[in-house]
């Protein structure tokens, strides 16, 4: 899949998390998804961009999208260079946290993608990569 | 730093979200709402997030934290207008605001609250103290 559109956003306030909500949105509806697909890949990036924030230490959003055959979607990219994740299993289960949230942003946002991948390493930083086709 | 109206209907506060709020302003207004709830005595809070169209598990928090300390403070919180779409994200986030109640629209919240039990409030603090009514 060739990207029609990319573009790279900086997290370093909470107020990015709001700006990465209304770019995911736009790009959802330049890819032709329904409202519940783009409610649900909105809703995915603002669990990974506040987690990217709280515990990345801040980072980038990688927003790309595809209007070509053979699917037509979203992919995003968040990155930072915070801490790391020493126990995937553990922070994707549902109810985990290290902090004081609800432990449902990273199990969330799989849930709510058609794709997930995650790439951490302690003390180097963390990469998750979702996407949400119709 | 912008704060979010708090209005008062009949015996309730009514809060209407209609932005993409950050965390900063979701903070005042759990501030600002449990200050007003002492101050009007209101038995009933009113969210209507029908100009939302995201909640992620912050904001479900906050919603619940909300109901929480409305709660310890005598007053029911309803949730209202929620879009079909968000309903659906949230239950796959895995979100299901089991504290809060919900109400289709205001009309039916306000319904929910008052069920015409209560008077409609006096001004901020007037009441205090007032109450020569017979408990029994
Ligand atoms: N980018 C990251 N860098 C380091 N640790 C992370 C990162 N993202 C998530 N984590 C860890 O994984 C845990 C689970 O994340 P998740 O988003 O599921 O829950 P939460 O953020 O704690 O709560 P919620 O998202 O429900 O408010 C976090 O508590 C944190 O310890
Ligand atoms: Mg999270």
């Amino acid at each position: 899949m060739i990207a029609t559109r990319d573009e790279t956003l900086a997290i370093r306030h909470s107020d990015d998390v709001v700006r990465v909500r209304q770019a995911v949105r736009g790009e959802a509806i330049a890819a032709g998804l329904g409202l519940v697909d783009q409610t649900k890949i909105v809703t995915a990036a603002s669990e990974l961009a506040r987690n990217t924030l709280d515990y990345g230490l801040g980072g980038t959003a990688r927003i790309e999208t595809f209007t070509d055959a053979p699917r037509r979607g979203v992919r995003l990219t968040f990155e930072d260079h915070g801490p790391g994740i020493a126990d995937l299993d553990q922070a994707l289960t549902d109810g985990f946290t290290s902090g004081s949230g609800l432990g449902l942003g990273l199990s969330g946002a799989r849930r709510l993608s058609n794709e997930f991948t995650i790439h951490s390493v302690v003390g180097e930083g963390t990469r998750v990569m979702i996407a949400r086709w119709k | 730093m912008d704060r979010i109206p708090i209005l008062k209907l009949g015996s309730a506060l009514l809060v209407s979200i209609q932005v993409d709020i950050h965390d900063q302003l979701a903070r005042a207004l759990e501030e600002d709402l449990s200050a007003r709830i002492v101050a009007t005595g209101a038995r009933g809070v009113m969210i209507d997030i029908s100009g939302l169209d995201v909640v992620d598990s912050f904001m479900g928090r906050m919603l619940d934290n909300i109901a929480a300390v409305s709660r310890l403070l005598d007053a029911d919180t309803v949730v209202v207008g929620m879009r079909p779409a968000v309903a659906i994200t949230l239950v796959e986030l895995g979100l299901s605001l089991t504290g809060v109640k919900t109400a289709l629209n205001v009309e039916r919240g306000m319904a929910l609250i008052g069920d015409g039990r209560y008077e409609a409030l006096e001004d901020d603090r007037a009441a205090e103290g007032a109450d020569d009514r017979d408990p029994g």
